[in-house]
């Protein structure tokens, strides 16, 4: 199971996390990996709780759940809340600081990026943070060959709006590579 | 051969895909969570391929427009989930009896009634059985997978046609929104020919003497079309000996074909102690404890998947009694396929259920734990 990653983007109904989710499947596909997508919503479309998981292996997937998660992005306090216990040591956990506040506990090595006041203040679009968190979690799990990604982005994201997802995603990769947020809620960002 | 490119499938599309691919070209519903998909596909695929998707005033008038089509000559689909497949049951009753092809689609939702829509349940099983009234023949499949889902479709089709008799395909919430990754092969011919197409020249629409092939109207022969007992040629009849003929030839169909109907798929050790039977997407977490308990750590055990739970595989589950000290059925209901296990395992094994109905599939960890005692 040493090559197994089973990521889970959890957040609210509405941010976009299942499309997110469909596209991290459809890349691992044309990376040539074997995969599985699933998805859990309450029956609102926007606002309820919303979990899709996915789960990628060069052996076959056998249980379409994800049971022991190797990468776990929290999009909003909720889902932090319901889905940090479950998690063991040595997973990546990313949260977006703009709506998780803690608490953040020692053991856990959690990444804190500015996902969704990112998307809004450098590309005006708030809709696109899904994207800009997949970018980051690719980057910070190493899950997809980029080139691949960015080009399923292209492919799957609502007509004509390919680049701004592309932008985007690439957004969050220079976000990891400026580093995860302090806990202190300070940004280790150099200025841009 | 072509290179085959995987693409990355819906459980639900694939249902739709496999349909379209064994020449479905009608498709009537009432759109509901978690089947909704079937009815987006079709929605999008059907008019380019010069068929035809309605969507009825409801589940009643859905069924009752598949029935029309099919006698009219189309392929035809049918999706919807419990509360909808409640209410096409009066008309799937009168499908078997008139001997119309068609293929109904529950994706399984937590119920009873509205229940949970978006939460995944295995508790239609019996309702597909029994659901319309009268002692009927079904044919029920349940996939396990994306590809499963693509290719029992298609046989539920062919099949439908070959016997002129209604398929229920039972999918689960599971299966019917996860994705994965899945091979489609191209150009292979997958569709049987049209039943039609061999007309004998005595034809009688309901042949005494045994199954005959389906004359669409249109076709040059006149018949009645009832819900009725009827005699060979459709008209009405309370004869008795006439009547147990009927019921008796349309259950001989499923009998006569059994091998072609009842499938599953035995993994595992060759002379098992513990075996889990089960089927949908239980199958899944099935699957990876047998995978880890008998590949890796060599234990007795085996798994025994269905993808036809109707006509029930009575010799398969006898077979197997024989050999296994335990049989678990874990399935997500509060024991449906339990029971039937246990008539045929004849008291040969012991059989023990495993049940969850909260809404969530029943995980690895689970069986696991329930197998231990006996592995000990």
């Amino acid at each position: 199971m040493g090559n197994r990653q089973e990521v889970l983007l959890t957040g609210a109904g509405g941010q976009g996390l299942i499309l997110a989710s469909i596209m991290l499947a459809e890349a691992a596909v044309n990376d040539n990996k074997n995969v599985v997508q699933s998805q859990s919503y309450g029956p609102e479309a926007r606002g309820g709780a919303s979990m899709a998981g996915v789960i990628i292996d060069i052996d076959t997937i056998e249980c379409p759940k994800v049971e022991n998660p190797t990468v776990l992005l929290c999009m909003n306090q909720a889902s932090f809340n319901k889905y940090m216990p479950m998690v063991k040591p040595g997973c990546i956990v990313i949260v977006d600081s703009t709506f998780v506040k803690g608490p953040f506990r020692e053991e856990n090595k959690i990444q804190m990026y500015p996902i969704t006041s990112t998307a809004k203040e450098d590309l005006k679009r708030e809709v696109v943070a899904n994207m800009l968190a997949l970018g980051v979690v690719n980057a910070a799990a190493d899950l997809i060959d980029r080139d691949i990604f960015r080009k399923v982005i292209i492919k799957l994201a609502p007509g004509g709006s390919g680049e701004l997802n592309q932008q985007a995603f690439d957004l969050g990769y220079r976000l990891y590579e400026q580093g995860a947020e302090h806990d202190s809620g300070q940004s280790a960002r150099t200025s841009r | 051969m072509p290179e085959t490119k995987p693409v990355l499938m819906q459980g639900n599309e694939a249902c739709a895909e496999g349909a379209i691919r064994a020449g479905v070209r009608f498709y009537a519903g009432y759109p509901i969570t978690p089947s909704t998909e079937i009815a987006e596909k079709m929605a999008a695929r059907l008019p380019g391929l010069g068929g035809v998707f309605i969507q009825m005033e409801d589940e009643i008038a859905s069924m009752a427009a598949v029935i029309g089509a099919s006698i009219g000559g189309m392929r035809t689909l049918t999706a919807t989930s419990g509360p909808g497949f409640s209410l096409k049951q009066e008309n799937i009753g009168y499908a078997i009896m008139a001997e119309i092809p068609c293929v109904v689609v529950n994706v399984q939702r937590m119920g009873p009634s509205t229940g949970v829509p978006t939460a995944p349940s295995q508790g239609d099983v019996m309702q597909a059985r029994w659901g319309t009234h009268g002692d009927h023949p079904i044919i029920v499949f349940s996939p396990a997978s994306v590809y499963e889902t693509y290719y029992l479709t298609i046989a539920a089709v062919n099949l439908s046609q070959k016997l002129r008799q209604p398929v229920i395909l039972l999918l689960d919430e599971v299966i019917g929104h996860m994705r994965e990754k899945v091979f489609i092969p191209e150009g292979s011919k997958l569709m049987v020919e049209k039943s039609s197409d061999k007309v004998p020249a005595d034809w009688k629409p309901y042949d005494e003497k045994g199954l005959t092939p389906l004359v669409p109207f249109g076709f040059g022969h006149y018949y009645h079309v009832t819900g009725l007992f009827h005699d060979q040629y459709g008209f009405p009849t309370g004869e008795p000996s006439q009547v147990e003929r009927a019921l008796d030839r349309i259950h001989e169909k499923l009998d006569k074909y059994r091998d072609e109907v009842v499938l599953t798929n035995y993994i595992g050790h060759k002379e098992p102690r513990v075996v889990i039977v089960t089927y949908g997407c239980t199958v899944r977490s099935a699957r990876a404890v047998v995978k880890k308990a008998y590949w890796q750590n060599r234990q007795p055990v085996g798994l025994l998947s269905l993808q036809t739970l109707w006509p029930f595989p009575a010799k398969e589950i006898e077979a197997l009694a024989r050999q296994a000290d335990v049989i678990i059925v874990p399935e997500m209901n509060m024991g449906q396929i339990f029971g039937e296990v246990e008539r045929y395992a004849r008291g040969e094994a012991e059989v023990i259920s495993l049940n969850r109905y909260d809404g969530e599939m029943i995980s690895p960890d689970q069986i696991s734990e329930k197998m231990g005692r006996w592995l000990s």
